[in-house]
């Protein structure tokens, strides 16, 4: 192999970790889509110049931790609890830029309520929203957004509406109410998709600040530790089985208008 | 300035001092017998005034997680509910506990358990003071025993609470909070300024993370198990401090009494008349009120009680508190108990009956 050396200088310099992003070890696993949407939320608040004007929630589940890992000010809810915790942090001080970071059990199912209502008062927040339709952290049990003959370890034979009921489609559902401005499924795994996913953000941070309601984005994600495939053949199951079932795209976009 | 002086329900006057204090934020979710305290700060419109938000919430759970999030942001927030209400939001006691932030909690007690009755109670003792929700950890629970208190105890709960970073709990019950008295109303408090929030709450408080600082994070989580000891012998340390300060109670005719009375709220009130009625007899009885029920007054019990030769804890209840009495005086000196449940209020006449037997 040829031996040469690259000199670092700021023209040749074509990519760098986000200044945002902290220098801990990040725990989630290779090939999840966390570390990616981690890295999209740290470089639109430095780009947005609002590192000192936001405040985050993180959730009980994978991103539990997430607040180790982006250098902004946070608080960790209790599980479910984040819209909640989110609508008095940004009721009590408007100027700011609020957001939740939430899984989908954490946001569908032991926090539908919370979610429900935040959405519902309109809520001048931010909500990204990982769905990789499993719960991570407790080891790959069924989620509300799991789809129907997907194994999990609480449907080892596959989810069924008999036994389960049917996946829940929580951003479309949110996106019928009068207090949600937005609402978008994304994805990150092609370089296109980041930059899409990047736009999103962007635009549901921006609606928080406007004061235009509440913003969801739904990124459609993988998590091929508990799907139990490598990083790649989750990517092509992703492809091929929840973005039937979750489409990519906006359901929503008031803001648009 | 005059004093301001008016006739109130315990209620509506939680809300007043709430506004005169200074409060930045108050979440609830309707429930009998305290709904008037929202439905007070909703007619008196106080974001028009001070900026205080009022917000009706989905659910207890969520608004004692609005709390949970105010109180982040180094805001000073309070919720009110009764019994079932407080069930739903241990999980937020908890929590607020565990990531040590300030909040007042106002819980107007009704009969339990379940769905339980309306009516005044204070079965709810053991939940407030002794746990009530996973983990270690104690609340600061003031008793207040008139309407007058109410008011006084808004500004001392959130004085303590940031104190400490503590969550503080108002322990009342349907009767204090229902009835009618006069009070004088605290003077009016500013809001504090943004500025005055980062110079009280900046080390700890979400505040936006400026180049001065690191970040700011509120969490109760901690996955190394000797980090998280660490932790709680720092939250222990704590609660002593608190147990050798701010304790505080009421003595009443105990310096030339033979039997002791302990009470707290609205059985106190009863007990003062049954005190007068003993003493029409030639029962020399006295009344300790503990204001504070965490901490709890043991060593003024254990002075006081220790000369006794008998001590009736009135409760309405099955019989809570008067473990805590029967602990700080060590069982050296006979303690029973006299209560009312489900709602019943005693009567002095009836509290005089059971002390008669406790007389020998």
């Amino acid at each position: 192999m040829a031996n040469f050396e690259v000199e670092k200088t700021p023209e040749n310099l074509v990519y760098a970790k986000p200044r945002l992003i902290t220098d801990n070890t990040m725990h989630y696993c290779p090939g999840c889509s966390h570390g990616v949407v981690h890295k999209l939320v740290a470089e639109v608040i430095d780009e947005m110049g609002f590192q000192d004007k936001t405040v985050a929630v993180s959730p009980v589940g994978c991103s539990v931790l997430a607040y180790n890992y982006i250098d902004i000010d946070w608080v960790e809810a209790a599980h479910g609890r984040a819209c909640a915790v989110a609508t008095a942090v940004k009721r009590l001080n408007p100027e700011k830029l609020v957001f939740t970071y939430q899984g989908d059990g954490d946001l569908v199912a032991i926090g539908a309520g919370e979610t429900f209502h935040a959405a519902n008062r309109g809520e001048n927040i931010a909500i990204i929203f990982i769905n990789n339709a499993i719960y991570g952290m407790t080891g790959g049990q069924m989620a509300p957004t799991t789809i129907l003959g997907m194994k999990t370890e609480t449907c080892p034979y596959g989810r069924t509406p008999e036994q389960h009921g049917w996946p829940v489609k929580i951003s479309k559902i949110l996106s019928e109410l009068n207090g949600v401005c937005y609402a978008t499924r994304q994805t990150v795994y092609t370089p296109a998709a980041v930059r899409k996913a990047k736009k999103a953000i962007r635009k549901a941070f921006e609606n928080s600040l406007n004061k235009k309601g509440t913003s969801i984005v739904e990124i459609v994600a993988t998590c091929n530790s508990n799907w139990k495939m490598t990083p790649e053949d989750a990517n092509t199951w992703m492809e091929a089985n929840l973005f039937p079932e979750y489409p990519l795209g906006d359901i929503k976009d008031e803001a648009a208008k | 300035m005059a004093e301001e002086v008016k006739l109130m329900k315990g209620n509506e006057v939680i809300a007043e001092a709430a506004i005169r204090c200074g409060c930045d934020g108050y979440f609830g979710y309707p429930i009998t017998p305290q709904s008037e305290v929202m439905e007070t700060l909703m007619y008196r419109k106080p974001w028009e005034e001070t900026g205080m938000v009022v917000l009706q919430a989905e659910s207890e759970c969520a608004s004692i997680n609005m709390v949970y999030g105010g109180a982040s942001t180094g805001k000073k927030v309070m919720t009110s509910s009764s019994s079932p209400g407080i069930s739903l939001m241990s999980e937020g006691l908890s929590y607020l506990a565990g990531a040590e932030l300030p909040a007042l909690i106002v819980n107007v007690q009704r009969g339990g358990p379940g769905l339980g009755t309306i009516q005044p109670s204070q079965s709810d003792y053991n939940q407030a003071c002794h746990g009530g929700a996973h983990g270690d950890f104690n609340l600061i629970v003031l008793a207040p025993a008139s309407v007058q208190e109410m008011n006084d105890f808004v500004d001392l709960g959130f004085e303590l609470a940031f104190k400490y970073r503590n969550p503080a709990m108002i322990l009342a019950d349907g009767a204090i909070g229902q009835m009618m008295e006069k009070v004088v109303l605290s003077p009016i408090k500013p809001r504090r300024t943004e500025q005055e929030i980062i110079e009280q709450c900046g080390d700890w408080a979400l505040t936006g993370k400026s180049a001065d600082r690191n970040r700011n994070i509120v969490t109760s989580l901690e996955l190394d198990s000797a980090k998280q000891e660490i932790f709680n012998r720092k939250l222990q340390a704590k609660y002593q401090t608190i147990r050798e300060n701010e304790v505080r109670y009421e003595a009443l005719n105990c310096d030339d009494a033979e039997y002791l009375m302990v009470a707290y709220g609205s059985s106190a009130r009863i007990c003062e008349k049954t005190m007068e009625l003993a003493r029409e007899k030639g029962i020399k009885v006295g009344l300790l009120r503990p204001i504070t029920l965490f901490p709890f007054p043991t060593k003024q019990i254990k002075e006081i009680g220790g000369r006794m030769k008998g001590i009736l804890s009135v409760e309405l209840n099955a019989g809570q508190m008067v473990n805590d009495v029967r602990l700080a005086v060590e069982c050296k000196v006979p303690v029973e108990h006299f209560g009312r449940m489900g709602g019943i209020i005693h009567s002095p006449e009836e509290v005089l009956e059971a002390l008669t037997k406790i007389v020998r």
